[in-house]
């Protein structure tokens, strides 16, 4: 099945997110999609799914006019989407989330299970997906369920799967393995359309490249011949610095020490169990592993946001371990947090209000009880020149700013006082191209004036261009550890699967 | 090729990047338009349901005028609407302070007896002291007295996670009964009375009327200033001090706020109490410049019509402000409604909770009046567009 859009324009009011976007689904190939955050990628695959109704343009199926009117219509048209966030009921089966909705039916509407599973089992043969339909969901690891949602597609009869970022949650050995998948279903005929705004992985998989920038196709490339820095320029619209400059590593003191520390999550099961390590004046130590081993909670430990169990932490020669979050960031500990959205910053709050979110305590903001808005304002005019947010006024709501500028107002926040020790937690989640250059330079800089830098990233790309020493989490120990000069790749994705490390050094 | 996002963007200069938003259309409507459709259609309604009722045209018509000359016809009409907006306005700006920072507040009821029974007991005690000790120290009971009964709700909250709506409508209950049972017993109950009735308050601490010299019937009193004070401090309060930071932070996102350093505990124990402090505000409010004296049930409701008041001024002390004048207005007209037309003062309420369901619903309202209002592509698009 061909499918084809053209001159597909989509506006949100006067947002202008697609614009005469002519683009072609070939069975059999695999269509890589690149672009940066608000590119209109999604919105674009939403089109075609049904989601959204196109301003002006169609979609051609098989060269005949095709109008959906909603997800349903796109479906029985034969067209499926494995979204970035899946939508798997935990508590089921593979089998049961697989019929969701479709179930196969015996007499008295009773819910055929042996069918079900058959059909399951099946299609897992056909394309060499290998997932047991009796599995409970939340028993299976992240790679598992996207084969499950990729199964679900597949059920539906997609002639054409849209895949929208799906390497975002993988290990590297399970990004291998899901190339194996969509390869498979390419020699099985069936047409791809993979987005991302990685650009190695649309050059290993895509048959042929489309780059979408402010809402237009700006370019096409042939996988073979491009390179990284023409994609990424096309898909920023200006040439990229790749490589962050790193001087070579000169640590000091020892700023941070943790000792046999282990802290519960939410639901009091252990998350952090006896981690060791210590971070010294003046290098970048990287916390990799895949999401959900445990970085998030030593993370909220570091900063004072979770109360470990036992161990400790020890800041500069002063037990911080129960310390408060407003303590330790007088201290001089800056803390870039995970998730920007949840708790970084506060969309209903101004630029100037967010710039000041954990520091308008400070004299320089208050006096007293008053706050002193005229200095706060400048402050974070200041901020967003220096750290070029992309702003129209610092009273503009941070719920209204990209991902990207958000993301800089936080860093700007964060690096716009005197710090000793830099905690960054998924610094560049969300972030376009651009973006991540620049933040990694700011947290660069911090490294060489003499911060105790820890990043926390599920990108190995990023953990190995910040760190100096590199330590991976799995289900809550470090079970390895890699100087970065030395390590290799594969070994840090095999010891981020769980796998025994052969490597270098494993930590008692 | 080109398009929006390459263009070379100058940086914004600083001058610009401290330029307030000019304030939109869609901004002015929503804050001017949607409410008066809403009383509107509320009216309209209200004229229904005396049709379906059986009340014949005429009489509708007398009761409307009823309403405006009651609620602002003339200069009594205008003191009584005062009068009822003060102790509405008070007790909405303590709810709208909890709205901001998170927490659903039911209890200012409860905190305006207990408020106001304080004011009594002091306003009836110390005699011999002069007013300008007397008044400001029963207020100053009521408010500490309201604050303390309020904090118990915050601090179950705090510390065991007890949800304050729960929590607030309980001690509502106590409230009713606590003080039921100090108006039935000495030293509260009058001397010689076998019923609930309380000592009267000493003249040294009652709130001056303000237009007694023009004609003793005009209730108006010193409340309508502490009404325009407490508006005052809760704007500064919320808008221009850290702990009002740290409550609109709290109410925000708390992941947030707790991620700033600021501790939630402390805020919703800070955010009741203040809540608390104003509730009881108002119920010294009544006692001291209206009734004089406290009895069972004196709050009349004002705790839960205070709610509908919050609401109505969407949680801004200014629209608060004017969201007390329009309920006063209404309860004021009301009672002449009442007198004039025969129609029950209950319409008034069915009225006012129309009024709300419609301006806690501002789509519906743009839906109904097309018209009325400019097209709608600024910041919801924009949202939308975000997400996507």
């Amino acid at each position: 099945m061909e499918v084809e859009l053209r001159g597909i324009t989509k506006r949100f009011g006067p947002v202008v997110a697609n614009s005469d976007v002519n683009l072609t689904i070939r069975p059999g190939e695999v269509l890589g999609l690149l672009g940066e955050n608000g590119a209109g990628k999604t919105t674009l695959m939403n089109v075609l799914s049904g989601l959204y109704t196109a301003d002006e343009g169609e979609i051609l199926i098989d060269g005949k006019p095709t109008r959906f009117d909603g997800a349903k219509d796109a479906i029985e048209a034969g067209i499926g989407m494995v979204h970035q966030h899946f939508m798997l009921v935990p508590v089921f089966t593979v089998a049961e989330n697989v019929v969701l909705g479709v179930e196969p039916t015996k007499a008295l509407d009773r819910l055929d299970i042996r069918a079900a599973r058959k059909q399951v089992t099946d299609i897992s043969t056909q394309y060499g997906l290998q997932v047991d339909p009796d599995a409970v969901i939340e028993q299976l690891p992240v790679g598992m369920q996207q084969r499950v949602e990729i199964i679900k597609v597949l059920f539906r009869s997609a002639d054409v799967i849209v895949f929208d970022e799906p390497t975002a949650v993988l290990t590297p050995q399970e990004v291998t393995e899901f190339f194996g998948i969509v390869r498979s279903l390419r020699d099985a005929g069936k047409a791809l359309v993979f987005i991302t705004h990685k650009l190695n992985e649309v050059i290993e998989v895509a048959d042929r490249i489309q780059v979408l920038r402010g809402g237009k196709i700006v370019g096409e490339a042939d996988p073979k011949t491009a390179t990284d820095a023409d994609l990424a320029e096309a898909m920023v619209g200006r040439p990229v610095q790749f490589v962050v400059h790193k001087a070579p590593c000169r640590p000091r003191d020892v700023v941070l020490e943790v000792e046999n520390l282990t802290v519960a999550n939410d639901r009091d099961e252990v998350a952090v169990d006896r981690v060791s390590f210590v971070a010294r004046e003046g290098e970048t130590v990287g916390l990799a592993g895949v999401h959900g081993n445990g970085q998030t909670e030593l993370v909220e430990a570091l900063t004072g946001l979770r109360d470990p169990l036992s161990g400790t932490i020890r800041y500069r020669g002063q037990d911080i371990t129960h310390a408060s979050a407003r303590d330790r960031h007088k201290l001089g500990i800056a803390h870039i947090p995970e998730d920007r959205q949840r708790s970084g910053m506060i969309g209903t709050f101004t630029v100037a209000e967010n710039a000041v979110l954990d520091t308008y305590y400070d004299d320089r903001f208050s006096s007293g009880l008053n706050m002193l808005w005229q200095q706060v304002h400048r402050a974070a005019a200041q901020m967003v020149r220096d750290f070029d947010v992309r702003t129209p006024s610092v009273f503009t709501l941070a719920g209204h700013l990209s991902g990207g500028n958000q993301q800089k107002l936080v860093v700007a926040r964060e690096f716009s006082r005197d710090t000793k020790m830099t905690i960054a937690s998924q610094p560049t989640r969300g972030v376009d191209v651009g973006s991540i250059e620049y933040i990694h330079k700011r947290i660069m800089d911090a490294r060489d004036e003499w911060d105790a830098v820890i990043v926390a990233s599920t990108e190995l790309t990023e953990i190995m261009a910040l760190s100096d020493r590199i330590l991976v989490m799995f289900s809550g120990r470090v079970v390895a550890e890699f100087d970065s000069e030395e390590a290799e790749i594969h070994d840090i994705g095999l010891a981020m699967g769980g796998a025994p490390a052969k490597a270098a050094k494993v930590e008692a | 090729m080109s398009t929006p996002h390459e263009e070379p963007r100058p940086r914004t200069s600083m001058d610009d990047l401290l330029k307030r938003a000019v304030v939109t259309r869609f901004d002015i409507e929503d804050i001017i338009l949607v409410p008066i459709f809403a009383v509107i259609i509320a009216l309209i309604l209200g004229a229904l349901t005396m049709i379906a009722t059986g009340v014949d045209l005429p009489t509708i018509g007398k009761s409307f005028a009823a309403l405006l000359t009651g609620s602002v016809g003339s200069l009594n009409a205008v003191s009584e609407s005062l009068t009822a907006a003060a102790p509405l306005t008070l007790a909405a700006l303590g709810i709208a302070l909890g709205f901001r920072a998170g927490l659903f507040n039911i209890g200012a009821e409860g905190q305006l007896l207990m408020g106001g029974m304080a004011a009594v007991v002091v306003g009836f005690s110390f005699a011999g002291l002069p007013a300008i000790v007397h008044i400001p120290l029963a207020l100053a009971a009521g408010m500490l007295v309201g604050a303390l009964w309020a904090s118990i709700a915050g601090w179950l909250r705090a510390a065991t996670g007890a949800h304050e709506v729960i929590s607030t409508i309980m001690l509502n209950l106590i409230a009713f009964r606590l003080v039921d049972y100090l108006l039935r017993n000495p030293p509260v109950q009058r001397p010689g009375r076998s019923d609930p009735i309380s000592r009267s308050v000493l003249d040294s601490a009652e709130l001056p009327q303000l237009l007694s010299a023009l004609d003793p019937n005009l209730r108006i009193h010193a409340g309508v200033f502490l009404m325009l004070i407490a508006v005052a401090i809760t704007f500064w309060l919320l808008f221009r001090s850290t702990i009002g930071f740290e409550f609109r932070a709290a109410g925000a996102n708390p992941d947030a706020a707790r991620y700033g350093g600021m501790r939630s505990g402390a805020i919703i124990v800070t955010v009741m109490a203040v809540a608390g402090a104003l509730a009881g505000l108002a119920g010294a409010n009544q006692v001291l410049g209206v009734l004089g004296r406290a009895s069972p049930g004196f709050s009349a409701g004002i705790g839960f019509d205070a709610i509908a008041v919050a609401l109505l001024g969407r949680g801004h002390p200014v629209g608060v402000l004017f969201a007390g004048l329009l309920f006063g207005a209404l309860e004021a007209g009301g009672r002449q409604m009442q007198v004039n037309a025969g129609v029950s003062i209950d319409l008034i309420t069915i009225i006012q909770a129309l009024i709300v369901v419609f301006i806690a619903a501002p789509m519906l309202v743009r839906t109904l009046f097309p018209w009325a209002f400019a097209k709608r592509d600024g910041e919801e698009r924009k949202m939308t567009e975000e997400a996507s």
